[in-house]
């Protein structure tokens, strides 16, 4: 099945289409350098993306503090990880950069937050 | 009882561009205040709780709160003072130079600050229906995009419970996918442009991502609902028309402008200072001075920056024209600078002969190769070629030219 995708590497935005190579990977074309092979090649076999939201707090000036991940998280997780967090309730004070949550889901990845509770 | 206090520098406004200046008039030896009414420093980062800040000034991919903590706590490291809570009604400008500031704060009552410079860094407010005169009925669940953000990302509340959105913007599709994490669904976002205004990146994670339909060259050309938003009607146009016949209904409870910023100069106006109908920011000088001796402006109220990384750095630049100024600096002899073949505007309005200058416009037309040119006294001295201009992008250049007016035109080599 052929796919149209737009890539995102640099702003030339090379429209690319890439088909089943029957190897379990991707034939692209399209793409005006090598970058787009491997742009498209990720986004098609396993996109992902840095996820942000704000939790609970019990800060009066800071009710609800920012979370992101720190580095780019399996696409299709998001949904998880934000109805986890939109659970919490947090303790402050928090430190930006303080972990969340260690390990998501054995993904490597973990929650920080992105503001001080206080500042 | 009145406090009365006394600085080198105030500073209005602690965004991206107040606290930059903040932090370079301290760090080089000026007592600095820096007002914000909100109580956390960082302006509208603090609500920007997505990646994608930061790559140019800090070379690193911050969310926007990540960039306020640390351009606030580098402003206090450098000693300039925050007075947070606190809004500034009034300036007036004293017989010896120096400026009054009348603060209104609920922690210390009014107080005076008397400064002997002035940093406007206001920033900015958001167009809404009322500004691009959307008809239909007056229901409660019409929000601009930038309050909708707020209510989600600081209030903890949810807008509605179905949106349609106005405007492809960066905001409006950043705002789409917020919303759709916050289990809100986005019906549609409609654009009357043929091409989506903000980047491709946000086209991609913010819309396709969730499979929101974009609707290019269409206009929402109703609202209906009486006491709530119970749907909008969008239609196509055509040479800029909408064509009622083929207009459909999209039934949906919220809906959210992003449709343009205007730079927020009351407190400019009060001054004096003399404003550019192109940017809606002042008219400034090569060291962002406006016409008022002592008054500076820099960030998104002195024009609309496409990122906060770019406030950041002209505020920076405003406090090195606030240092020159104070140590008494001649007031630059001022050549014009004018804006001609596809370009909405310059900044700065003059310049002095040689001395390096950076300039900044914004482009009128989109095209994938174009030659910028500046022609003084008839002929052209300088040219340079650029690559993928767009309208949402602006152009930056650093320019040293001799004595006479300069005129930039922009023009497609397609």
């Amino acid at each position: 099945m052929k796919k149209s995708l737009i890539c995102l590497s640099c702003p030339v935005g090379c429209r690319l289409e890439a088909v089943p190579d029957g190897k379990n990977d991707w034939e692209v074309s399209g793409n005006q350098c090598p970058r787009g092979v491997v742009y498209a090649r990720n986004e098609l076999t396993d996109p992902r993306r840095i996820v942000t939201a704000v939790v609970r707090s019990d800060s009066e000036l800071l009710p609800f503090i920012p979370v992101r991940t720190d580095r780019p998280l399996p696409r299709r997780m998001a949904a998880r990880l934000l109805n986890e967090l939109y659970r919490m309730q947090i303790k402050t004070p928090v430190k930006c950069g303080e972990v969340l949550i260690k390990d998501f889901d054995q993904t490597g990845v973990n929650i920080v937050f992105s503001s001080n509770s206080n500042n | 009882m009145i406090n009365l206090q006394t600085c080198d520098v105030a500073v209005i406004g602690a965004g991206a561009a107040g606290l930059a200046a903040g932090a370079e008039c301290a760090a080089r030896g000026l007592s600095t205040v820096i007002i914000d009414r909100e109580p956390l420093a960082g302006g509208i980062l603090r609500q920007c709780i997505h990646n994608g800040f930061g790559v140019q000034y800090f070379k690193e991919e911050l969310t926007g709160p990540e960039y306020a903590v640390r351009i606030t706590e580098a402003a206090l490291a450098a000693g300039a003072e925050l007075k947070l809570d606190a809004t500034v009604s009034e300036i007036k400008r004293l017989p010896d130079g120096a400026f009054e500031l009348l603060i209104l704060s609920a922690k210390d009552g009014v107080s005076r600050l008397t400064a002997r410079a002035v940093l406007l860094a206001m920033g900015c407010r958001e167009r809404n229906r009322g500004n691009i005169a959307t008809p239909g009925t007056r229901p409660a669940g019409v929000f601009t995009a930038g309050a909708a953000q707020r209510l989600l990302n600081m209030e903890g509340m949810l807008p509605g419970t179905s949106a349609v959105i106005v405007g492809s913007g960066d905001i409006g599709l950043i705002m789409a996918r917020r919303l759709t994490w916050c289990g809100i669904p986005v019906k549609a976002v409609v654009e009357i442009m043929p091409e989506p205004s903000g980047l491709p990146r946000n086209v991609v994670q913010c819309l396709h991502d969730f499979d929101i339909p974009l609707y290019l060259e269409h206009a929402v050309t109703n609202i209906f609902g009486r006491e709530r938003v119970e749907g909008v009607e969008a239609a196509p146009l055509k040479n800029g028309v909408p064509q009622p016949d083929q207009a459909f209904r999209i039934d949906c409870d919220t809906v959210l402008f992003s449709v343009g910023l205007l730079p927020e100069n009351e407190l400019s106006c009060k001054l004096g200072v003399e404003i550019n109908p192109a940017t809606g920011g002042a008219i400034v000088d090569e060291t962002l001075q406006t016409g008022v001796p002592g008054v500076f402006a820099g960030g998104n109220v002195l024009h609309v920056h496409d990122l906060a990384d770019f406030a950041s750095a002209e505020g920076k630049r405003a406090a090195n024209g606030i240092v020159r100024y104070l140590n008494g600096g001649q007031k630059p002899s001022g050549c014009r600078v004018t804006a001609g073949a596809n370009l909405k505007y310059a900044v700065p309005n003059s310049f002095s002969p040689g001395t390096k200058t950076e300039f900044s416009f914004r482009p009128l037309i989109a095209c994938d190769r174009a030659v910028l040119e500046a022609e003084q006294n008839g002929s052209v001295i300088w040219r340079k070629d650029l690559k993928f201009i767009r309208p949402a992008e602006m152009l930056n250049i650093e320019l040293e030219a001799g004595a006479g007016e300069l005129l930039f035109n922009l023009r497609s080599k397609e």
